[in-house]
């Protein structure tokens, strides 16, 4: 996917007055965020679990090499083949080899945001390949041409009034004048329209929740059942997954599982879940007769030994985004790229370079409530904060700001004179402002007065209020 | 592609500054794959049997599958049959080629129609076992086979699954026993996990019911 991230404030400058948007993500509060907090009271083990699944996920980064190999080892037991693949294009050569294969025409798609990175859907369109999207959301938004903006409700950007306009121009074999108002007939059309689509396909592409090393089996978990008419339909099932997907054993897996779906949708579990071993066994009714996973690095294992490597635990579970401010704000369009939210924010300029992505780390408020409901325990703004001081040492960041810091920071070292100042604007800003209580305009800080007013202070500064108190 | 496979264990090599890892390391990773043992199984998951079937029940129905409980396996084609008229469902099915759903009496109900088979489309209602259900979260786990062809689980609009209550277990942990029992190192291709019918929240954030897999999924529990 072409990244728009340079111009992330442009973006975020659009997408804010943007109405149909702004009705979009009102609803994202009462959604996820409601709902995760009552499948986790549910649970009263839910904080020991996240422990458990941040060391397993470490354990595995630690030893990655072996757990790939051995995973490997398996998939190859099992009749599958594995592809390792060190770039978006050799992966996209693997897929386009494994169809060429079976000489597919069509292929159907589960969900995948690896399929995003690596701008599969262009790339098997120029090849004279029609890629298919099956999860409602990613069907919406491939009819629109457009990336998604969440990396699991795909089209949560959108209105309903969006999906029957995308569907009226899409399915055009339909009376026109059919009723489209309630959501459900939305959805029969969809499904309507995508069941031949799956009994055609020659290859069905699914991402991975995980890899098992046990066993060299896959796992996805989906709420549709399209990952699985995807992958059991076709010829041939290609999963394309990144490296740090790997975990040891199914309990490791099951322990993650429990933490997933209740921190992404607030379901006690996703209603498919779904273990892939190899292709179908002699005497099997059904299933593909090929099994391929698309083994990704793309850059991760540049973040193994860095102060990213944490990021490397993620499970993709959009918590982060469902409860960042900023998100809720801009919607993730704005950011320009695959992923976006607190956890873009780290990982795109991991894989895409600070230099593109300078934008992201900083587009955060630090509340951190990202890091509160992460269910790996990835402390995201301690890893903005590393962005932002790589940014600053590479000289990336304004002049304006440079100056600004080091002037700040000047006065900062010197904290009698510190105290000094602020004490003193302190007490004329309460002087001027006390009629009023606010200013409507102050010198040097209209990035914050253009936008709301500043209340006036009281005169007096933290520090001298605390001392005094102190005393008393 | 051997050269990037190379080249790619190399990279995380040199980022976790070490070779490959030293064999008595590799043998104690190879064990522990080998053995696996449970981390943190929640509370809810353990109890009687009684209460892992009622937690089982509980939580299927909490998940939108609908359940009846028959005390034999007698009782099946005519809890069937009846499910199926009250969904106004044709008596007619396809139905999972598995032994054990063989030796149940389906002839005692001759207005039952039934082939034997996979499905490619056309069926309105299959009938399937289950290898075990999970009570931790309402759940089906099915395994595919000669006896079990998956898609049976998702082509059909509504999806019955006969489930004797001796394969209910609490965890996950323990139906993973039970398949390594069974399969030893070999799984199935397909293992299927079902909480509940097909959905969809990507209009609106709201859920809607019927995406592309079974609009219904209805248990026949029998307690006998």
């Amino acid at each position: 996917m072409q990244s728009t991230t340079r111009a992330f404030k442009a973006n975020v400058r659009k997408a804010i007055v943007e109405p149909g948007l702004q009705k979009a993500l009102g609803m994202m509060k009462t959604g996820f965020q409601v709902r995760r907090l009552a499948a986790v009271e549910k649970l009263p083990e839910f904080e020991q679990l996240r422990d458990q699944a941040r060391d397993i996920k470490n354990h595995v980064l630690e030893n990655l090499d072996f757990y790939l190999e051995r995973f490997e080892r398996k998939v190859t037991e099992a009749g599958g083949k594995v592809h390792w693949c060190r770039s978006a294009e050799e992966a996209r050569e693997a897929i386009l080899g494994i169809c060429r294969g079976v000489g597919a025409k069509t292929v159907t798609k589960g969900k995948s945001m690896i399929a995003e990175e690596i701008a599969l859907n262009d790339f098997l369109e120029e090849e004279g390949i029609e890629p298919i999207e099956t999860d409602l959301g990613e069907y919406i938004i491939q009819l629109r041409g457009e990336p998604p903006s969440h990396i699991i409700a795909p089209a949560i950007h959108l209105n309903k009034t969006d999906v029957i306009d995308a569907f009226q121009k899409a399915h055009t074999h339909l009376d026109p004048n059919r009723p489209m108002e309630e959501p459900t007939a939305l959805l029969e059309e969809a499904r309507g329209v995508l069941r031949p689509k799956f009994l055609a396909a020659d290859v069905g592409i699914t991402g991975a929740n995980f890899m098992i090393a046990e066993t060299g089996s896959t796992i996805i978990v989906t709420n549709e059942g399209n990952g699985d008419l995807t992958q059991i339909l076709p010829k041939a099932h290609v999963v394309l997954a990144s490296l740090e997907k790997l975990v040891p054993t199914f309990e490791d897996a099951a322990t993650i599982l429990r933490l997933l779906a209740r921190s992404a949708t607030g379901q006690e579990f996703s209603v498919y879940t779904t273990v892939s071993t190899g292709p179908r066994r002699p005497d099997d009714l059904d299933g593909p007769a090929e099994f391929h996973v698309v083994l990704l690095d793309n850059g991760r294992s540049d973040i193994l030994g860095t102060e990213f490597q944490d990021m490397l635990r993620c499970i993709r579970c959009s918590a982060c985004l469902n409860h960042c401010p900023v998100y809720a704000t801009v919607g993730g369009h704005a950011y320009g790229w695959v992923y976006p939210g607190p956890m873009g924010a780290v990982l795109t300029p991991t894989l895409i370079g600070i230099e593109e992505s300078g934008h992201l780390p900083n587009a955060s408020t630090f509340c951190g409530r990202c890091e509160s409901v992460c269910p790996m325990r990835i402390p995201l703004p301690k890893m903005m904060r590393h962005w932002r001081e790589r940014e600053f040492e590479r000289h990336l960041s304004p002049p304006s700001v440079r100056a600004g810091l080091a002037f700040w920071a000047w006065f900062a070292k010197r904290p009698r004179l510190y105290r000094l100042a602020t004490g003193l604007a302190a007490r004329l800003l309460g002087l001027f402002g006390r009629a009023h209580g606010r200013y409507g305009w102050l010198p040097l800080a209209s990035g914050w007065t253009r936008g709301r007013e500043f209340p006036a202070p009281e005169g007096q500064t933290f520090m001298s209020q605390w001392r005094k108190r102190s005393r008393a | 592609m051997n050269e990037a496979r190379s080249q790619i264990l190399g990279s995380i090599r040199r980022a976790l500054k070490r070779g490959p890892l030293p064999p008595e390391k590799a043998a104690a990773i190879e064990a522990r794959l080998r053995d696996p043992k449970p981390n943190l199984i929640p509370a809810r998951a353990g109890g009687e049997a009684k209460a892992v079937i009622e937690l089982f029940s509980t939580m299927a129905e909490g998940a939108a599958a609908t359940l009846t409980r028959v005390k034999s396996a007698r009782e099946v084609p005519g809890a069937v049959a009846e499910y199926l008229a009250s969904q106004n469902l044709p008596a007619a099915f396809v139905m999972a080629p598995d032994p054990e759903l063989d030796a149940i009496p389906w002839s005692e109900r001759p207005t039952l129609s039934i082939r034997r088979g996979k499905t490619e489309g056309a069926d309105q209602v299959s009938v399937t076992g289950a290898f075990a259900a999970i009570a931790e979260t309402g759940t089906l786990m099915m395994t595919s086979g000669p006896d079990h062809p998956s898609t049976l689980n998702f082509l059909p609009e509504t999806h019955v699954v006969v489930l004797p209550a001796s394969k209910v277990v609490g965890p996950y942990e323990e139906a993973w026993t039970r398949l390594r029992a069974k399969h030893g190192g070999s799984l199935p291709r397909t293992v299927n996990f079902v909480t509940g019918p097909s959905r969809s929240g990507d209009i609106e954030q709201r859920l809607l019911m019927g995406a592309h897999g079974p609009r219904r999924l209805h248990v026949v529990l029998i307690e006998g």
